[in-house]
């Protein structure tokens, strides 16, 4: 297997160019991969993601598809049962529930109520959260929902690198994957600040990117920041909205970013909070029954002894993303700072 | 204020809301005499190739082969051999007789569950008969007359249904939700319709790999309703892919009449039309029509001519399943008065008009098909049946969710393990 380091050619790119040169790659390497989706043909997705691949890689590889999700995903899992490895987008992960029967009773069951005589290797991309004035019906967070679903995985990447890396690694898996996209940071980075101008890719090391194949596993989280402070349990773009936070509060603070929610990389979080004694949990979700509350739980329970404070959760809250009041909803740079300054003493 | 407080007073007539409701009910005497029965020979038979708005009547009509004196006529008769014929009949009569035997073993308590296809198995058997082997069939949960016209192991089938040691599946499915991708069986879901897209996404693929292989696929009338069957049309009729489908319209979705799903309107093959696809209205209950239908829709989907919805124009003469009584909601004698008869006696009518089949054979075939059932139901029995002791190690719960069991679910299997072993003590083995 390539590993990264081997690799020199690398490009500047931000999440949207990596994803786009993932499936490129994919595209290439196995005759087996297409991909599709709402507007991803000739026009190249409504963020681009898929800008070229249809012309380099021809109409039966990568074509447009009625604006049908259940048809969508329904399609892709009859494909996979034939021997593809469908790669379907959903515009916006909003609109993921008219699929969902197909990825909960259909794609997420067909290798074990088969036992195994059909699976289904799909990977369902889709752009997800809030920050860019989207209102509600283009801003959820819906990756509690998928992981509550059993046989699905749930890959979250927070920058350019890791989302190539992880997405090839989501084509090549034989079980179906939901690899939600944070929109909010496609084009940079995200402070949290949304009033500050917005600091593009190129000035993030991970937008150093090989132009070739590697993988990153999926299962495992990545330590964005070692500390010593406390635990943060983030993912997606709450992870660059957090390390901003805690570096103006000069808190050392370790940052986890888990990268993939399901499977958990459950030894990271264990290690780190073990050392830390403190965990506080990250996401822009809404809070009640969020992914939040399965790590808040299994921090506890794993970790109880070592807990110095309560597992502390930063959120969203539990309404639909207003669109005028996106800002107050967002779980921002006060919600995190004054989370960050109980935790700490308590 | 709640919208119907607020009703203004008006001097328009008051609107009224239309409930369905099936003409008979229990303690009535049905008449399907309003039915129509068109002649058997009236039906053109337009080539494969033709374009779905120059054959629209078809959607409306009924393609017929055989008449109720047993003989094959029209266009349509695809004229198949007496060998053929026989080997047609067999399977019908073997699909009838593993239903016969597999509902009373349910009655014995020998499994939860089971579904009957009777007055139905031409819908499957003859339909599988027009097909390729390589075809992929997606069915619905009435359609063990694929396994059957595809010569899939009866005992498999039982051991399905008896989650024993011998089911492969590992006594994870509900009885009869099959999977066999061997005989070109996709795993049956238990959710309507969802099996439709599924179809249409393999035809897609064989279809962009320039493979020769089609799709077809069965729902009944009830679960065209579902939404998975409108995507499922539309994807096909965008790509143009090579599949069929079938809808099985047997009159009851349960305790539903067709009226539910918008049988009082129109057909269910109308619904091609819409869609800009061809459609066949048969009689479902005729093997020779099932069977030429198939075969024209495999043609023309073989040839690049896109898909075709089939409705098999049928009657569920038993209850919808094991757990349905259904002279709680239709009269008890609807089945007896069908006016398309019974698929079995059809065929075996017109075989013995053609002097190539009498009542002593068919009698020493009913009662040969009996027994190798009985024999076959034997032997799958020594490997358990469903309640009666455990048939597969309790690890393989967790087995299967992912390719890679992932660390929550081996935390989880070592939990329930050792619930057992509390339960049942160390030396505990599953049968």
């Amino acid at each position: 297997m390539m590993n990264a380091d081997t690799l020199t050619a690398t490009k500047t790119m931000n999440m949207i160019e990596a994803i786009n040169s993932a499936m490129d790659v994919m595209l290439a390497r196995d005759d087996k991969v297409v991909v599709m989706g709402e507007d991803v043909g000739f026009f190249g997705g409504v963020f681009r993601a898929t800008a070229g691949l249809q012309k380099k890689h021809g109409k039966t590889r990568v074509f447009d598809t009625p604006i049908n999700e259940c048809g969508i995903i329904g399609v892709a899992v009859g494909m996979g049962a034939y021997g593809l490895r469908p790669v379907p987008e959903i515009q916006f992960a909003d609109y993921i529930y008219p699929g969902l029967d197909q990825l909960v009773s259909e794609a997420a069951r067909l290798r074990y109520r088969s036992a195994a005589d059909f699976i289904c290797p799909m990977t369902v991309r889709t752009p997800f959260g809030g920050g860019i004035f989207g209102g509600q019906t283009h801003s959820q967070s819906p990756e509690s929902i998928m992981t509550h679903i059993c046989g699905v995985k749930t890959v979250i990447p927070s920058n350019p690198y890791d989302a190539k890396g992880l997405l090839i690694a989501a084509i090549e898996d034989n079980d179906p994957v939901v690899f939600l996209e944070p929109k909010r940071i496609y084009n940079g980075p995200f402070s949290g600040y949304y009033d500050r101008p917005v600091e593009p890719w190129s000035k993030h090391a991970a937008s150093a990117v090989p132009e070739e194949y590697y993988r990153i596993e999926l299962g495992r989280a990545a330590t964005v920041r070692e500390g010593e402070a406390l635990t943060i349990l983030a993912y997606g773009t709450m992870v660059h909205v957090t390390k901003t936070i805690v570096e103006e509060m000069g808190i050392d603070a370790e940052i986890i970013d888990l990268r993939t929610l399901l499977p958990l990389d459950i030894e990271a979080i264990e290690t780190s909070v073990k050392k830390t004694g403190r965990c506080l949990v990250i996401h822009e979700a809404t809070r009640t029954s969020g992914f939040g509350a399965e790590l808040a739980a299994l921090v506890q329970e794993r970790c109880f002894y070592h807990l110095e404070a309560p597992v502390e959760r930063v959120t969203g809250f539990d309404t639909p993303y207003p669109h005028s009041l996106e800002w107050a909803y967002f779980p921002g740079p006060v919600r995190i700072a004054t989370a960050l300054t109980k935790i700490l003493k308590d | 204020m709640p919208e119907s407080d607020r009703r203004p007073a008006s001097n328009l007539p008051p609107l009224s809301l239309h409930i369905p409701e099936p003409r008979y009910r229990p303690g009535d005497t049905p008449d399907f005499g309003d039915i129509e029965v068109p002649a058997v020979d009236a039906t053109p038979r337009p080539g494969e190739a033709t374009k779905p708005d120059a054959m629209r009547d078809l959607c409306y009509g009924l393609v017929r082969v055989l008449d109720f004196d047993g003989a094959a006529k029209g266009q349509w008769d695809p004229k198949l051999s007496p060998e053929r014929l026989r080997t047609m009949l067999r399977y019908m009569m073997l699909v009838r007789a593993f239903d016969d035997r597999m509902f009373r073993a349910q009655r014995q308590g020998k499994t939860s569950f089971y579904m009957k296809c009777t007055g139905e198995e031409a819908t499957s058997v003859a339909s599988t008969m027009a097909l390729d082997r390589g075809d992929m069939c997606f069915p619905s949960y009435r359609q063990q007359g694929i396994l059957i016209a595809r010569d899939y192991p009866l005992i498999q089938m039982m051991n399905q249904i008896y989650s024993n040691r011998g089911d492969h599946l590992m006594g994870r499915q509900l009885p009869i939700m099959y999977s066999a991708p061997e005989h070109g069986f996709f795993s049956v879901s238990g959710n309507l319709a969802t099996q439709y897209p599924q179809a249409v996404g393999w035809a897609m693929a064989s279809a962009s790999k320039g493979d020769s292989r089609i799709a077809t696929v069965w729902c009944g009338e009830g679960s065209s309703a579902e939404g998975d069957f409108h995507s499922a049309l539309t994807f096909a009729t965008v790509y143009n892919a090579p599949v069929i489908f079938n809808v099985v319209n047997n009159q009851w979705a349960i305790s539903s009449f067709s009226g539910f799903a918008g049988g009082e309107r129109t057909t269910f093959a109308a619904r091609a039309v819409g869609y800009g696809i061809a459609g066949l209205r048969i009689d479902g209950n005729d093997p020779l029509a099932v069977y030429a239908a198939t075969q024209w829709a495999a043609d023309r989907a073989r040839t690049n001519n896109g898909p075709t919805l089939i409705e098999h124009f049928t009657y569920r003469s038993e209850g919808h399943s094991t757990s349905d009584d259904p002279t709680a909601y239709r009269p008890a004698s609807e089945p007896t008065i069908w006016p398309f008869g019974d698929p079995i006696a059809r065929l075996r009518q017109h075989l013995e008009t053609l002097g190539e089949w009498d009542g002593e054979r068919h009698e020493a075939q009913r009662s040969e098909l009996d027994d190798l059932v009985k024999t076959t139901q034997k032997q799958s029995e020594k490997l358990g049946i469903l309640g009666h002791g455990m048939h597969q190690p309790f690890e393989t719960m967790f087995q299967d969710v992912f390719e890679e069991m992932p660390w929550h679910l081996k935390e989880q299997c070592t939990q329930m393990l050792a619930e057992q072993e509390a339960k049942f003590g160390p030396d505990w083995k599953p049968e």
